[in-house]
Parts: structure tokens; C-alpha cells; sequence
């Protein structure tokens, strides 16, 4: 019984450390192929019109469900903190809190993870199953850097698009919020606005909008590595895709926290 | 073993080890210019390998490779990239960009890599699909909507978009029903004919023996990293060797 209960162990154990190595084996590969995908942004040709293109796919295509989760999200918000600060009557308080929270975590993040699961998937897809039909050999048979043709645009594109998008969602979840907050929870206008124009300072804003441009710039990164990795046929686009998603999503989160604790010493 | 005085590529003493597995081995032979040479062999017999290390894609752990003329270990990454323009290639499923049409994968090269204008550039795709056989009403379709004939034929007039010194075939005709083969066949031979001028070499990588013996000048057997057969090709259908017997008859 405790042989079988230690080898179980072991087993545990080895599995865990391995999963782990396996782990920071592909932090580090993703950062070599962020530094090369640095190296080649500052090569030329500068493809502007692929840029554009993926300003187009990451930002407008994400537009609609960008600003649908943004309403919600701050008409929510709005009537959470307000069944909270009405028990200690600051309820005046609800517009500016909501248009903080929103700002500095809310916006961004949720962009963030909107965006990875979105476009950094797309990303994985596209570029994994170009690799599957050897279009990315076709590429580099050319003599055309396929890390300068296929993942530059794209990163370069989600760091832009991003913090767009961040500020857009943080735009419509006031919007909801006030709507919410003046027609239907009854809080004073003049004093929703009073409120947020004294407690809101545009270093809240500058917070969120720094952290969507490294949200957007892991992300892409993160898509394109894993669509460059996939093998194996359809199976692999799939795998690929899947692990661009998950990587994508948890790299915000856990980045989200770093970021806080840098960026409020800072600002 | 056969030996040229001006190959087109040559493979000098090419060893190339991934961890403990050697997949090439004291690789010796050259590929004359002008004419089709195909390399044969079995599945893991070396000959992707061998293909990467023309293209300068993959570096030999021994040995040196030439291109018509140039040790391709002397160039930089750069000189390397530039050179590859040297090279045209028609992939075993053409490999077009399958968000592009099929003049756009033709014209693709040629916008990246001259300065011609819009115009002449349409000109020279409309002449290189026509050339393959392309009809005018399939320029616009995309590679989904084109039968696996025709991919080919795009793949190919892509790969001679950049009039290329050197066209590699990688497995062309594998998989493929007797009259898309036949097709692929011919039209190698009329890509080799019409360039001839101009200097063109052909290299098939194939394991498909009957219908690359029909259109090959030499063939070379690769079996386990090294050539153990390169003769003429009426020659080669003679060969005392036992494994290439045994391929041949397969």
C-alpha cells in the first residue's frame, strides 16, 4: 500500500516538474521569438498595406463585440456598486468608481481577453494551417522572412488595435453605466458627473491604455509563435489554436497583476 | 558515379547529424546543368534533407553545397535570402496562398522582388498562366476552387515567376491519378524545353519511380543519406544494384 501510494507520488511529482520545465521552455522559446520578431520590425520593407489589413481583422472586426461587452459590462458594474455604496449612502460615488475600475482593470482587461480569444486565435489558425500546406515553405523558398511577412504585421497591428479597442470599451461602459446609473438606479446627474471629473485623473486612463499595448503585443505574439509551431495537419491547427487562447488569456491575467504593481508606483 | 566539369549543384562530402541520426552521409555528386535530374529513394531516405540544403534552408554539420557556383556556406543570411531567387519550386500540393487568386500567387513574386509596373507585372502573369495551360476565366478563382491539376499549374507558373536558374519538383506527381501525372509530367518537360535558353536545371525529389524515369536525363538513388546509384537514366533502368531492382519493380 505505501509502495503504491509513493510511486503514485513520484509519479505526480515528475509529471509536475515536467509539465513545468515544459512550461518555462516555452516562456523562454516565445521570448526568443518575440526578440525576433522585434529584429525584423526594424527591416525593411515595411509592409504597410498587411498592416493595414490587420489593423482591420484585429481592431474593426473586434468592434462590435468589443462594444457590446463594454455596455454590459458597465451597466452591470453601475448596479453592483451601487447596491453596495447605497448601504452606506455614497451613491454619488457610483460614476466615478465605475469609471476608475473601468479605466485602470476592466477595460483593458477584458479587451484583452476579448482580442486573444478572438484574433490571437485567428492568428494560430491562419498562420498554422499555412504552415500545414507548406505556404510558409513557399515563403522562405522566395527569400521572404516569414516572421517579417506573417508575424510583424500582426503584432505590430495588436499593439495598436488593442489599447483602441481598450479605450472604445472604456468609452461605451460609462456610457452604460450612466444610462444605468441616471434613468434607472435614479442617481443624480450633476452628481454623477461631479463625482467622476474629481476622483478621475487621466493617469487612470494612461494605466489601462499602457496595459492594452502590452496586452496586445503578448497576445499577438503569443497567436503567432504558436501558429508558427503547429505540425501535424488539422490536429496540430487545432492544438495550436487552443494553446494560443490559453496562453493568451492567462498571460493577461497574470500580466494584469505585474503591470498593476509596476504602473501605480509609476503614475 | 557521375561527375560534370560546371555543375549546376554541387554536393561535396555532405554530412548533416540531428542528435544521434545521420541523414546524410559523406554525401558526394553533382547535378549537370541544363537537364532534369531526378533524385529517388524511400520515405526517410534523406531527400527532404537534401532538398533544405540546396535551398541553403539547412546547413550541413560537414561538407560543403554549391549553386551554380557559389558555396552556399560563404553567404549571410541576407546573400543567402537574395540568392534563393536563384531557385523556383512547385511544392508536392503547390502551396499556393489560399487567399489569393491564382494571379495574385503569380504576380506575388513579382512584386515583392522587382520593380516592374502594374501593368507589365499583369502582362507577365497572364503570359506565365497561359504558358501553363491556365484558362483566362480561372485567374480570378481562388486555389480552393481550382481541381489539384490546376493548383499545379499555378504552383508552377509561380515558381518561374523570377525566371529562375534552377526549378525544383518536390514530389510532384505523388498521389496523383495517371492523367493529373502525365500532365505534370509534360508539363515539366515543356518548362525545361521552353527555358532551355536561357539556362535552366531541373531537380524532381521523388519516390514515384514510373513517372519520373520517363522524364528524367539522370536519376540518382539516395537510400539511407547516401547515393548508391546515379547513372544516365537508360542506364539507370539497367542497374545491377540490388535495392534499386527491387524499387524499380515495385
Amino acid at each position: 500500500m505505501i509502495t503504491k501510494l509513493k510511486t503514485y507520488l513520484e509519479t505526480k511529482i515528475e509529471e509536475f516538474g515536467r509539465n513545468l520545465l515544459d512550461m518555462v521552455d516555452g516562456l523562454g522559446m516565445i521570448t526568443l521569438f518575440a526578440g525576433r520578431s522585434f529584429y525584423w520590425m526594424g527591416k525593411r520593407p515595411f509592409r504597410i498595406r498587411l498592416l493595414f489589413e490587420q489593423l482591420y481583422s484585429i481592431g474593426n472586426k473586434s468592434m462590435t463585440i468589443i462594444l457590446l461587452a463594454g455596455l454590459f459590462t458597465g451597466m452591470v458594474f453601475c448596479t453592483q456598486t451601487y447596491l453596495g455604496f447605497k448601504m452606506i449612502n455614497v451613491d454619488s460615488l457610483v460614476g466615478a468608481i465605475v469609471a476608475i475600475s473601468l479605466a485602470k482593470e476592466l477595460a483593458p482587461v477584458l479587451t484583452g481577453l476579448i482580442v486573444a480569444g478572438r484574433a490571437g486565435s485567428a492568428m494560430a489558425a491562419q498562420i498554422g494551417s499555412m504552415k500545414v500546406t507548406e505556404q510558409i515553405d513557399a515563403l522562405e523558398v522566395m527569400g521572404i522572412n516569414s516572421i517579417q511577412y506573417l508575424a510583424v504585421p500582426r503584432i505590430v497591428a495588436a499593439t495598436i488595435a488593442v489599447p483602441m479597442l481598450s479605450i472604445c470599451f472604456l468609452f461605451i461602459g460609462n456610457l452604460g453605466a450612466y444610462l444605468i446609473g441616471t434613468t434607472t438606479l435614479m442617481i443624480d446627474e450633476a452628481m454623477f458627473f461631479s463625482k467622476l471629473s474629481e476622483f478621475m485623473v487621466v493617469a487612470d486612463v494612461a494605466q489601462g491604455v499602457i496595459k492594452a499595448t502590452v496586452f496586445g503585443f503578448v497576445i499577438a505574439v503569443i497567436g503567432t509563435y504558436f501558429g508558427f509551431q503547429v505540425e501535424k495537419g488539422a490536429v496540430g491547427v487545432g492544438r495550436g489554436t487552443n494553446q494560443a487562447v490559453v496562453w493568451g488569456m492567462v498571460s493577461v491575467l497574470v500580466l494584469d497583476y505585474f503591470l498593476t504593481t509596476f504602473l501605480v508606483k509609476i503614475l | 558515379m557521375l561527375t560534370f566539369e560546371n555543375p549546376a549543384i554541387s554536393i561535396q562530402n555532405v554530412t548533416k547529424i540531428f542528435g544521434e541520426q545521420t541523414v546524410l552521409n559523406e554525401l558526394n555528386f553533382d547535378i549537370e546543368r541544363n537537364k532534369i535530374t531526378t533524385i529517388l529513394g524511400f520515405s526517410g531516405a534523406g531527400k527532404s534533407t537534401l532538398l533544405k540544403h540546396i535551398l541553403g534552408i539547412m546547413n550541413p554539420t560537414s561538407g560543403v553545397v554549391s549553386v551554380l557556383g557559389q558555396d552556399l556556406s560563404k553567404l549571410d543570411k541576407m546573400e543567402l535570402r537574395e540568392f534563393r531567387r536563384n531557385f523556383g519550386m512547385l511544392f508536392q500540393y503547390a502551396a499556393l496562398f489560399d487567399s489569393f487568386t491564382a494571379q495574385e500567387n503569380v504576380a506575388f513574386p513579382l512584386k515583392e522582388f522587382t520593380k516592374l509596373k502594374e501593368s507589365e507585372i499583369t502582362e507577365k502573369v497572364k503570359d506565365l498562366l497561359i504558358s501553363v495551360g491556365i484558362k483566362e476565366e480561372s485567374f480570378d478563382r481562388l486555389p480552393s476552387e481550382l481541381s489539384g491539376g490546376m493548383r499545379k499549374r499555378v504552383g508552377l507558373a509561380r515558381g518561374l515567376a523570377l525566371s529562375p536558374h534552377i526549378m525544383l519538383y518536390d514530389e510532384p506527381t505523388t498521389g496523383l491519378d495517371p492523367i493529373t501525372t502525365k500532365m505534370v509530367n509534360n508539363l515539366i518537360v515543356e518548362t525545361a524545353t521552353q527555358h532551355k535558353d536561357r539556362e535552366m536545371t531541373s531537380v524532381i525529389i521523388s519516390h514515384d519511380v514510373r513517372a519520373t524515369l520517363e522524364i528524367s536525363d539522370y536519376v540518382a538513388f539516395l537510400d539511407r543519406g547516401k547515393i548508391i546509384e546515379y547513372l544516365p537514366v537508360e542506364e539507370f533502368k539497367k542497374s545491377d544494384k540490388e535495392l534499386v531492382q527491387e524499387f524499380l519493380n515495385l
